[in-house]
């Protein structure tokens, strides 16, 4: 069998090296085509008629005048009269027009009366005893209930006590089974009575109650005890490309779909069923993708409307791309998360015991609880979390789910606690590292790396202590892990006769590279330039591979050209083994030939053997995972560590960030160079969402205030300090095998930065974004305690 | 609002909306004369009236003429996108807020998306795309290229243009040239390390 594993550190030449992104000259020329950029003749512009109120029923529809106006040429009704909308921006009609603005004037002119409901979009903190679980589930809350990670026995008890308020069909229940439910949990909901709901459901939700060891005896016996309270609002996903698409029908019953996505392969299977078409018959192309973030991963409404439009239209194309304030009102947010914290510790700085009580927003689907205590494994828990349902609108995986709100309420209260014992937190945490199984090595050695590079040791001053006129320095620091384990991809790699290389997978080039990354794998194991091979992805005509979601996407297709190009080789190797006078074993690819490994003076050029194929081409698929074609090529799990140098003007409140390093494992790394800029994008990143960024609801209206990109603030390119960037690489990283980037360095950005500012002023501010009101109530209360 | 910030428009705030808005400014700016024009009095001064209906509007864009029938109150970034198809200018936030739209105006750098179709006329527009000849790239571009600074690419025409007018006015700038000169384009992935890159490059050697 053909050794599939990664060439050494010796052998490589492309892999781990510097190399310069391959679509970056099509970016930067304007030849970059992205699905907003789908131009033909005669298209047809989509717009959406959207609810104005955060929570109504639909009274009536009157669509008449719209679909009389000249120009417009296809209407679609989205929602039943009668229906309940749930958050501003919900979709109701649409129509397609000969261009934009007879669209706009069409949607204008849709009547649509509504009865408003009163409505809930404020997050904070519950009233006690607001939260129950009482009544009958409904499958939302079950399904709650799993992704919570509620104790298998508590949700069985639940399911007996409570019954379900929907009745459960088998698909329900095959859903379930699939989704990897323990079979006692999917017997109590096939088991449980069916009760009709009486009244609405209660916005606070708890969601989970989970305990580990005694926390009363930790708390009574501890040295010392910190409370706090910290959060993270709902921020928005802001790509610059804004969801939507591009629909055709080429052919009846054959759509045609440029649809702005991180999950090409995905699309075709989420548009059939809504069209009534075969899974078969879609077809999703696209080139580039204008940023997604987590929130780019399904055919939405507007793009099953826009299918439906181009359908009544004859065809057409019909081009539906949300304007700036439906993107950031309706098209996905990150979940808030908010907790009370009580941390226990000995006053050597050992953390004993961790009491928590969490509450956030995800839209009307309440939302998970963030893994906390984060990172660290204290021995001692109690956590309560309660879901708010909301009328704010859907949330979106967001990178790294419920990681950076973690972080910030984890490492905010360590760092508190490290305050109150007058110790350096880089002390506090290296105390209590151990609890960070199973990474504690990787952390140790990035801490030592990271406080150099920071100058953390010179740097450093207790609380408050660092002052000069009206400027607060500070330091903190944060620590994140993620999984990022390879998803599963196929590649065909065909080697042509003429010598020409082509690779086919259906995969996506989200910001991160990817393209780049195929490139250097196949050209390392075919020891061929990377311009020699054409790289063919973002079409559904190609091989499946997975969406690019959760750092999956390199360890995947990675894994997969890996294994397509070394089996191409070794057909290759058959046909040109008796042109050398050799067995197919004994032949290696180098530097642009095919030789002898044994006597390196017998060699063909590339060229020359490729010839010997014949008339045809040689294919192959590689795939992953793939358990027949060893090794795994891939692997799960990261840990990174980040510092954060601020500077506060403490009459002003401004926080100005001065400094950040990162140091970041990912294991065998195929570019540093889109390695590299994916760290310092996910600092701005974190920059961005640590001192500007949120989600402003209207509690009376129910509307986002700031749906545009001027109060809805991103982080610009004054606002970016000094970043020092370190990945971990060679022995103990490289052999790791491949795993993804994506997520964990924008995990710490904001709990650093959090800690650095309350170092500085000698108080915490306890949500995200440090504002300069935030800033200047915090430093207010510290000066009235 | 500075002198070396000209993108910035000012938003409306007499409570007219912003179609209505570029309309006004549209009846304002009669420069080129055209057929069948209305002429009607506004603010007791005679004033030329186009449209509503389509008009016609000849552009230059990248060193040649274009005759289009458009709306007058079609931006130039849309004259540009939607009718003809030079597609390198992104619309992003679509008022003035984060240069993804950003052309040169007479070598002046303009937000597109603030600019009428119809007020463009008589003007050179340079887009990113005339920057290229092929592969080969203006030297901010093969900067861009080299520094890594794009990733997802959305903003980056917006910045190319952004910076190329920054060079040609600052060939050495400073932290604070920068600060006027690109803030007004944003960047969600985060690329603004390499840009800065980009930047420093340019002022060590100058532009």
């Amino acid at each position: 069998m053909p050794d599939y594993s990664w060439p050494t550190a010796e052998q490589r030449t492309l892999i781990g090296k510097r190399i310069t992104r391959v679509d970056a000259p099509d970016k930067v020329s304007g030849r970059a085509k992205y699905s907003y950029d789908y131009f033909q003749q005669g298209m047809l512009f989509g717009k959406i008629l959207r609810s104005p109120h955060a929570k109504a029923r639909i009274v009536s529809i009157d669509s008449s005048a719209a679909e009389k106006m000249p120009g417009v040429k296809a209407v679609e009704i989205l929602q039943k009269v009668g229906a309940t909308v749930q958050w501003e921006g919900d979709e109701i009609a649409a129509v397609a027009a000969v261009d934009e603005s007879t669209a706009e004037d069409a949607v204008r002119a849709i009547k649509v009366q509504y009865q408003q409901l009163p409505h809930l979009v404020s997050d904070a903190e519950p009233p006690a005893n607001a939260a129950s679980l009482a009544g009958p589930l409904s499958d939302d809350d079950i399904y709650d209930a799993l992704s919570n990670q509620m104790p298998d026995q508590d949700l069985i008890s639940l399911l007996q006590k409570n019954g379900v308020s929907f009745h459960v069909d088998q698909d329900f229940l095959n859903e379930l089974k699939s989704s990897e439910v323990p079979d006692p949990v999917v017997q109590a909901v096939a088991k449980a009575q069916f009760h009709e709901t009486t009244g609405a459901r209660s916005n606070f939700q708890k969601a989970a109650v989970i305990k580990q060891g005694d926390v009363d005896r930790a708390m009574s016996a501890a040295e010392g005890t910190i409370e706090g309270i910290y959060g993270v609002p709902l921020i928005t996903h802001c790509c610059l490309e804004t969801h939507g698409s591009t629909a055709e029908w080429p052919a009846k019953d054959q759509l045609l779909v440029h649809l702005s996505t991180q999950n090409v392969s995905g699309i075709p299977g989420q548009m059939a069923d809504p069209l009534g078409i075969p899974a078969a018959n879609v077809r999703q192309k696209q080139d580039h993708v204008g940023g997604g973030f987590g929130s780019k991963f399904a055919a939405d409404r507007w793009d099953i409307a826009a299918a439906k439009l181009s359908r009544k239209a004859g065809g057409k194309p019909v081009r539906m791309m949300l304007e700036r304030d439906s993107e950031l009102k309706v098209a996905g947010a990150r979940p808030s998360a908010f907790a009370r914290v009580k941390v226990a510790f000995n006053k050597d700085g050992t953390i004993t015991g961790w009491q928590s009580q969490s509450w956030g927003t995800g839209g009307m689907g309440g939302g998970g609880m963030p893994p906390i205590p984060y990172v660290f494994n204290i021995p001692n828990q109690r956590k309560e979390h309660i879901a708010i349902r909301t009328n704010t609108g859907p949330a979106r995986a967001w990178r790294a789910p419920n990681h950076p709100q973690a972080a910030v309420i984890t490492m905010g209260a360590i760092e508190d606690a490290a305050a109150k014992l007058k110790m350096d937190p880089l002390e506090m945490f290296l105390k209590n590292i151990d609890l960070a199984k199973p990474r504690q090595d990787i952390y140790r050695e990035e801490f030592g790396i990271a406080s150099e590079l920071m100058g953390w040791k010179d740097k450093w001053r207790p609380r408050g202590e660092n002052i000069s006129g009206s400027m607060a320095h500070g330091l903190g620091l944060s620590i994140h892990t993620w999984g990022g384990r390879g998803h599963e991809s196929n590649c065909d790699l065909s080697i042509h006769p003429d010598g020409s290389v082509d690779i086919k997978m259906g995969s996506q080039d989200l910001v991160t590279g990817t393209r780049t990354c195929i490139l250097i794998v196949a050209a390392e194991t075919l020891a061929i330039p990377m311009e020699a091979i054409s790289l063919h992805i973002g079409d559904t005509i190609y091989p499946t591979s997975g969406g690019s979601g959760g750092s999956t996407t390199i360890g995947g297709v990675s894994s997969s050209t890996r294994r397509a190009a070394v089996q191409a080789r070794e057909l290759l190797f058959a046909k040109v083994a008796p042109a050398l006078n050799a067995q197919p074993d004994d032949l290696e690819c180098a530097a642009g030939s095919v030789r002898v490994k044994s006597d390196t003076k017998r060699s063909l050029s590339w060229k020359q053997a490729c010839a010997k194929l014949g008339a045809m081409p040689v294919t192959a698929r590689g795939k992953n995972p793939d358990k027949e074609h060893p090794p795994d090529l891939t692997n799960s799990g990261v840990g990174g560590v980040q510092m954060a140098e601020v500077e506060v003007d403490v009459e002003t409140g401004v926080v100005h960030v001065k400094k950040m390093v990162a140091v970041q494992d990912c294991g065998l790394i195929i570019d540093v160079k889109t390695a590299e800029t994916q760290c310092y994008g996910a600092l701005i990143m974190g920059i961005s969402y640590a001192l500007f960024e949120e989600k402003v609801m209207d509690q009376l209206t129910g509307r986002m205030l700031n749906p545009d990109m001027e109060f809805y603030r991103l982080a610009g390119i004054s606002d970016i300090p000094e970043l020092v960037v370190h990945m971990m690489t060679g022995k103990g990283y490289d052999e790791k095998g491949v795993i993804g980037l994506g997520e964990p360095p924008v995990i710490s950005p904001g709990a650093a930065i959090s800690n650095a500012v309350a170092n500085a002023i000698g108080a915490r501010v306890p949500f995200l974004p440090l504002t300069p009101d935030r800033v200047l109530k915090a430093l207010n209360d510290r000066n009235l305690d | 609002m500075s002198e070396d910030d000209p993108k910035k428009t000012s938003a409306p705030d007499s409570g007219v909306s912003r179609r209505d808005f570029l309309k006004i400014s549209g009846i304002s700016a009669a420069a080129v004369p055209l057929i069948g024009t209305q002429v009607v009095e506004a603010a007791g001064a005679p004033v030329k009236v186009y449209g509503p209906g389509k008009v016609p509007i000849e552009l230059t864009v990248n060193g040649k003429k274009q005759t289009l029938q458009l709306e007058p109150r079609v931006t130039l970034l849309d004259a540009l996108r939607d009718n003809l198809n030079i597609t390198g200018a992104k619309r992003v936030c679509d008022r003035g807020e984060c240069g993804a739209c950003t052309v040169l105006l007479n070598d002046k750098a303009v937000y597109a998306c603030s600019v009428l179709a119809i007020d463009a006329q008589g003007k050179s527009i340079t887009t990113v795309e005339s920057l290229s000849q092929g592969n080969n790239l203006h030297p901010v571009q093969q900067s861009f290229v080299d520094n890594d600074a794009s990733q997802c690419g959305f903003c980056t025409p917006g910045f190319i243009v952004a910076t190329k007018a920054l060079l040609d006015k600052h060939p050495h700038p400073t932290d604070e040239d920068v600060r006027r000169g690109l803030s007004g384009n944003l960047c969600r992935c985060g690329t603004y390390h390499g840009i800065q890159q980009v930047i420093a490059r340019f002022a060590q050697k100058g532009a």
